[in-house]
């Protein structure tokens, strides 16, 4: 960071909101992932046009920048690195607008997930996308990543939800990408920029798609005496020609984890439950309702309790959404994993998870959306205990490559960031990523927007600034 | 899929057009024309998935998938590359959901004559950059669609149009429960609701739909924006347009009156958007050789909005 540089931020967002102190700047080196970076300066811009002065400030001093928003990532996708000019949009939070009739509403993007949904809930609408972390997760961080949760079974992911951006580009200039419309014509630049995890440039308005709130909905939870029977009973649910709103599995370990945890009446000798949920008008639900508890008790379910009411439905999510609570329960730390197989290969990957993790000699728990086959592999160690960070980072990278192996991809959710970026060649051979880094270069040709994210460096540009500094803790 | 027959056609230099059916405008005239391999290759019903070439017909692939009871998001007739390639969805939009949602993993030939993939098989990945939905609506100019993957969905177990007249079809929006189409005349509002047929029949009751056989025709020339509050105020002059209500998106039949293609250049950043997607296209075809003349500024017809 040079003198001129700091300067040119002071003057941007004024001189309290530019942060240099090493406490300070110690806070924002990494997301919630494990990898550490380096912020050269956090500023909290309270504008469009001050995001525009902060980042025309890097450009001119050919310096990154970091759009950040909450800092829930959990691959490294808001790390700094070296030492970036982290812009943290917390201060950017507002509800800009809402049109009830048409069903959209322009948000800033440090504005919080649930903070969307609750807004907007007394004209019987939501914001579809809910990651586990939905109460601290901002928008602009949804769109950076793609965001999911477990209601995007039916409803797709964050893309299906953002209908425009208003992005300043990497130099500093204001464009907005898509339009309030759900189809315009043209190069969808919008859709290219959600996902983009930050390289594209920072989102200072978003406007998004709200759903209706469905007037019928029913939770089942179902119980099985073997994953397998489990896994198959999502993929006859869906081979039956029906869409829950949500399709989502837990595995032994986590049932009793869970259960120890909210006592909320879980089977703790079950092998496998999955919850479903099934929403839509009255008739649909209830025929639906009866016909996934046939494929269940088809598939071997040894119980299907459908949730009486609110408080019984509220009671089984919460069981579903307190599992990154319960596991301290078993050990003080954790890698979460998230990776998506077909819905036909999860019982044999889960068969191999089991497997890598017992050869590693650490303990995992799933707990996942199976409607997707989005695998989320919990391991669960204490760090103290010596050389078990190489174990979990082996284990780790097995289940990537089964994954892969499987048919199936690197992340559903999650974003590739900085922990999977080594791993993009398991996906796209050489010519797939240089569409990739043209994509890049074409909104950022001096690649200062969230540098040395994604994509792997190429063989020729050895910076070893590219390697965060190391630390897993 | 093996393409490399298609990327050997396509080559690396020299202007080159794609052709497909020739339903949606058809391939640029007076420039070499290839054409991408055709074929339903995995049928997945338990994924929701389908797998085939980019010159497979929409209807064999549709009518292929209605054997698995499934169905996918595309504009009936033309090609699936072509369908993708053009990018507008049909009368189905609001409960389906844009066309470009139905793309999953695209396997192009770039404009120097390689195979590139995008996307992933799955139905839910977000692993790189999302170059699908950037193809999906780019005419052909910064790639030609090889082979696809894409998102298919349950056939409803009950489908039926239905019919009001209204002036104002915002109650309707407000009332009906997630219906898949509402298109409206300015006189006169085509409901098709999906479903369950108690369901569906309720709905229909409340709001006092009487059923009808065939909807009112999509215009299928200049498409605009619109919302619906400034549609019922003052009703556009030129008539036939229909509203698919609910999306934003007006449909008409006027062709050539050079209104710029709605919703992408308005505004005071026009000129920097333009730019934006001028090195998109520089980056992917520096020599604009891709279907040549179909880009312009990342409006895809560099004429009116006249295309289907």
């Amino acid at each position: 960071m040079t003198p001129e540089l700091v300067e040119r931020l002071v003057a941007a967002v004024g001189r309290d909101q530019v942060r240099l102190g090493p406490a300070e700047l110690d806070l924002y080196r990494r997301d919630a992932s494990n990898i550490v970076g380096a912020a050269g300066a956090v500023v909290f811009p309270g504008s469009t046009v001050e995001v525009q002065a902060c980042v025309r400030a890097c450009a001119d001093h050919a310096h990154p920048f970091v759009a950040r928003g909450s800092g829930t990532g959990l691959s490294g996708g808001a790390t700094p690195l070296d030492g970036a000019v982290v812009i943290a949009m917390t201060k950017m939070n507002r509800l800009l607008s809402v049109d009830p009739v048409e069903r959209r509403a322009w948000v800033q993007p440090g504005m919080l997930n649930l903070d969307l949904s609750r807004a907007v809930a007394h004209l019987g609408v939501h914001f579809a996308p809910d990651p586990s972390s939905q109460q601290s997760c901002s928008i602009g961080g949804n769109v950076a990543n793609n965001a999911g949760g477990p209601h995007c079974l039916a409803d797709g992911v964050t893309s299906a939800h953002v209908l425009a951006v208003e992005v300043v580009l990497p130099d500093g200039s204001l464009v907005q990408l898509g339009g309030e419309a759900d189809e315009v014509d043209g190069y969808d630049l919008r859709g290219a920029f959600v996902g983009s995890e930050g390289m594209l440039g920072v989102a200072t308005r978003v406007c998004v798609r709200l759903r209706q709130n469905p007037p019928a909905v029913r939770t089942l939870l179902m119980d099985f005496t073997s994953v397998h029977a489990g896994a198959e009973t999502v993929s006859a649910i869906i081979a039956a020609g029906m869409v829950p709103a949500a399709l989502e599995m837990m595995d032994r370990l986590c049932i009793e984890a869970v259960e120890a945890y909210v006592h909320a009446g879980l089977p703790t000798d079950a092998a496998a439950v999955l919850l479903v949920e099934l929403t839509g008008l009255p008739a649909a639900v209830e025929a639906d309702t009866a016909a996934v508890a046939d494929i269940g008790r088809a598939h071997g379910a040894r119980q299907v309790r459908v949730a009486a009411d609110d408080a019984e439905r509220a009671l089984l999510w919460k069981g579903r959404k307190s599992a990154f609570g319960a596991i301290a329960r078993i050990k003080p730390n954790y890698y979460l994993h998230d990776t998506v197989v077909p819905r036909s290969q999860l019982p044999s990957v889960l068969d191999t998870i089991y497997r890598i993790v017992d050869q590693h000699q650490l303990l995992v728990l799933n707990v996942f959306h199976a409607g997707e086959g989005n695998l989320h592999p919990l391991l669960v160690f204490d760090k103290r205990e010596p050389g078990v960070m190489e174990r979990v980072h082996a284990a780790g990278e097995e289940i990537v490559r089964v994954s892969v192996a499987a048919g199936g991809v690197l992340s559903g959710e999650h974003g590739i960031g900085l922990e999977k970026r080594e791993f993009m060649p398991l996906m796209f051979g050489p010519a797939d990523l240089a569409a990739q880094r043209e994509l890049r270069r074409a909104f950022d040709p001096a690649e200062l927007a969230n540098p040395h994210k994604v994509l792997p460096s190429p063989a020729t540009c050895g910076d070893i600034h590219a390697a965060p500094e190391g630390a897993w803790i | 899929m093996d393409l490399s027959a298609f990327a050997a056609e396509v080559g690396d230099h020299g202007p080159v057009t794609v052709a497909g059916l020739g339903t949606r405008g058809g391939a640029v005239a007076g420039v070499r024309a290839v054409s991408p391999p055709s074929g339903i290759e995995r049928i997945q019903p338990e994924e929701m998935t389908v797998s085939c070439a980019a010159g497979t017909p929409v209807d064999d692939l549709v009518a292929a998938l209605a054997e698995h009871g499934q169905t996918v998001n595309l504009p009936a007739g033309g090609t699936v590359g072509g369908a993708l390639s053009v990018g507008r969805s049909d009368y189905r939009l609001l409960g389906y959901g844009p066309l470009r949602d139905v793309l999953l993993q695209m396997h192009y030939v770039s404009a120097s004559g390689e195979v590139v993939m995008a996307g992933g098989p799955t139905v839910k990945n977000v692993s790189g950059f999302d170059l699908c939905r950037l193809f999906v609506g780019a005419r052909g100019t910064l790639g030609f669609l090889g082979s696809v993957i894409l998102r298919t969905r349950p056939i409803p177990t009950h489908s039926a149009w239905f019919r009001i007249a209204t002036a104002d079809p915002r109650s309707l929006l407000a009332g009906l429960f997630r219906p898949i189409s509402v298109l409206w005349d300015g006189e006169h509002a085509d409901v098709l609701l999906e479903g369950h047929p108690a369901d569906v029949a309720a709905q229909a009751a409340e709001f006092a739909l009487a059923p009808c056989e065939q909807p009112m025709r999509l215009p299928t020339g200049r498409r605009w924006t619109a919302s619906l509050a400034e549609l019922v105020a003052s009703p556009p002059d030129t008539r036939p347009f229909v509203a698919l209500v609910g999306t934003g998106v007006v449909a008409g039949d006027g062709i050539g009156d050079g209104a710029a293609a709605p919703g992408m250049t308005g505004g005071p950043d026009a000129a920097r958007h333009q730019a934006l997607a001028a090195a998109v296209k520089h980056r992917f075809d520096p020599e604009h050789r891709l279907n040549p003349h179909r880009y312009s500024h990342g409006n895809g017809d560099s004429g009116s909005g006249a295309r289907t």
